[in-house]
């Protein structure tokens, strides 16, 4: 039974990937990825080091442009072979429909976390404001008003998503003062001010000690809902078994293995996924 | 004592042309070499390849010849040389500054980690907006000493100027030596520079703590 058959007819997919491909030079590293994601549910993508997990996550943020193959959300195209590579300008905007926390937070040093937050909203919502404008939709006096609304309504969205974090004691602080663990969770909630349809993380406890991965995964945990849909890479099996509705196993650059956790984690059909499972599980 | 005072009045109007020539070059080299070190970094090879040679020649050839090249050659191509001494030496400093500074904008542009840029275009600004906000003030962080550095040495290479007769403070100090037999001027210079430098110097650890509330 495939994953992506059921839910092909279905009203409310989210993300639908289908024979994406991408090669560095000789290296095929993605060799035909095909799933699709139902809005609200979370994906776990698990497999070995090199099989192609972040490119693939890269590809979806279009940080790498695949070399074939096609993606779409929520019904639109994002991305397919066929229409070749979008201008700039379009891929900001598609991009708006995913986030990505990275390993390494990156979160940006030189500003508060709050202004981490704040920076890259800030400059969408004035962009918007800046062409109704142009348009004349607005004239200068609203343009200034609508200006402070907006920043005040963003400041209350960051606040509350700090708090959701648990870092509003933290919003003033820079990065470099912060724990590793609170950098994710300042770099989760910064993600999450954009209201991404659908958020992906690359091994978000990876770069983290052993005792400040449970803060960020329990943030994570605390994400799932009905309207967020998740993609989460992670080599932490309990999360992956615990919070993932879907399992995907990737090895050598093709899904080897997908189902439900519970398939997945119990039920492996491949010897290679077994051995992996067993590895992770005497880690 | 009035011959002293009379003798640091005139430095000082020659010290004037120094700053004056000093800061006019840190106008348009900076900016220029900014520009220069995208050149260098451009992913279309003719051009980056272009941008190398030039700084190439630029940092190759002795800054003196380039003074001198910049004020005599137009003269001989076009029949028409650069009328102003000054702008002539201005022309020639920023260049070669230009060309000093493109190179250390570059190491430092390329030490900021891709992360950075990536963090920023995920969040759907664009290359310009995560440049001027998150690439640039970390450059600016990570080159202060280098540029301090550079400027520091801008402030002496001033001196070069009098070879095509700008009569900035050492060529004063010459002017007064040939007319009044004096050589102390001179030496006197060097009080100067060192005030400046040790301005500079302040000014440049200034900017070095202001940066130092974050760390990258
Ligand atoms: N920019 C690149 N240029 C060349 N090869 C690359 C590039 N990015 C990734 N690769 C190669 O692609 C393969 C897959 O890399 P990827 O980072 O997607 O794996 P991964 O599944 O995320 O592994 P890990 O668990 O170690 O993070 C690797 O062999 C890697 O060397
Ligand atoms: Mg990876």
């Amino acid at each position: 039974m495939s994953f992506t058959e059921k839910t092909v007819d279905g009203a409310d997919i989210m993300l639908a990937v289908s024979s994406l491909t991408k090669s560095f030079g000789e290296v095929s590293v993605l060799k035909g990825i095909s799933f699709s994601l139902n809005k609200g549910e979370v994906l776990a993508i698990i497999g070995s080091s090199g099989s192609g997990k972040t490119t693939l996550l890269r590809c979806l943020n279009y940080l790498e442009i695949p070399d074939g193959g096609k993606i779409s959300v929520s019904g639109t195209e994002y991305f397919s072979i066929d229409s070749g590579v979008p201008k700039e300008a379009e891929i900001r905007e598609r991009r708006l429909h995913m986030g990505l926390v990275f390993q390494s937070f990156n979160l940006f040093p030189q500003y508060t976390v709050k202004a981490n937050l704040l920076l890259a909203a800030k400059l969408i919502e004035q962009e918007k404001l800046k062409k109704r404008l142009n348009n004349r939709e607005i004239d200068k006096a609203q343009y200034k008003e609508e200006k402070a609304r907006t920043a005040e309504m963003l400041i209350q969205k960051a606040d509350s998503l700090l708090s959701r974090v648990g870092l509003s004691d933290k919003a003033d602080s820079y990065p470099c003062q912060l724990s590793g663990g609170q950098q994710q969770r300042a770099a989760i909630a910064r993600a999450l001010m954009l209201e991404p349809d659908i958020l992906c993380f690359d091994e978000p406890t990876s770069a983290l000690d052993p005792e400040l991965t449970g803060e960020v995964l329990n943030v994570i945990r605390s994400l799932k809902g009905k309207d967020s849909t998740m993609i989460v890479v992670t080599h932490e099996m309990e999360f992956a078994r615990n919070v993932a509705d879907r399992v995907i196993y990737m090895a050598d650059g093709v899904i080897a293995e997908e189902g439900s956790a519970a398939e997945v984690f119990e039920n492996p059909q491949s010897e290679a996924l077994r051995a992996f499972l067993g590895a992770a599980k005497r880690k | 004592m009035e011959l002293f005072l009379e003798v640091t009045l005139k430095l000082l109007s020659g010290f004037g042309v120094t700053c004056k020539l000093f800061i006019l070059t840190l106008v348009f080299s900076l900016p220029l070499g900014l520009l220069i070190s995208f050149g260098t970094m451009s992913r279309f090879k003719p051009v980056s390849a272009l941008f190398r040679v030039v700084v190439w020649i630029v940092r190759g050839v002795p800054l003196m010849l380039q003074v001198f090249i910049v004020f005599y050659v137009p003269g001989f191509v076009f029949g028409t040389p650069i009328a102003e001494r000054f702008d002539a030496a201005l022309i020639a400093f920023s260049l070669n500054y230009a060309c000093y500074f493109s190179e250390i904008f570059r190491a430092g542009i390329q030490a900021v980690p891709r992360g950075q840029w990536e963090a920023g275009a995920v969040l759907g600004m664009t290359k310009a907006q995560v440049f001027s906000r998150v690439i640039f003030p970390q450059v600016v962080k990570r080159i202060v000493p280098p540029m301090g550095n550079e400027i520091i040495t801008l402030v002496k290479d001033m001196a070069l100027a009098r070879v095509i007769s700008v009569v900035e403070i050492i060529k004063k100090a010459e002017i007064i030596l040939a007319e009044n037999a004096i050589i102390w001027p001179l030496f006197y210079t060097a009080a100067f520079y060192l005030i400046f430098v040790g301005a500079l110097t302040l000014l440049f650890g200034y900017i070095e703590k202001k940066q130092s509330y974050y760390k990258i």
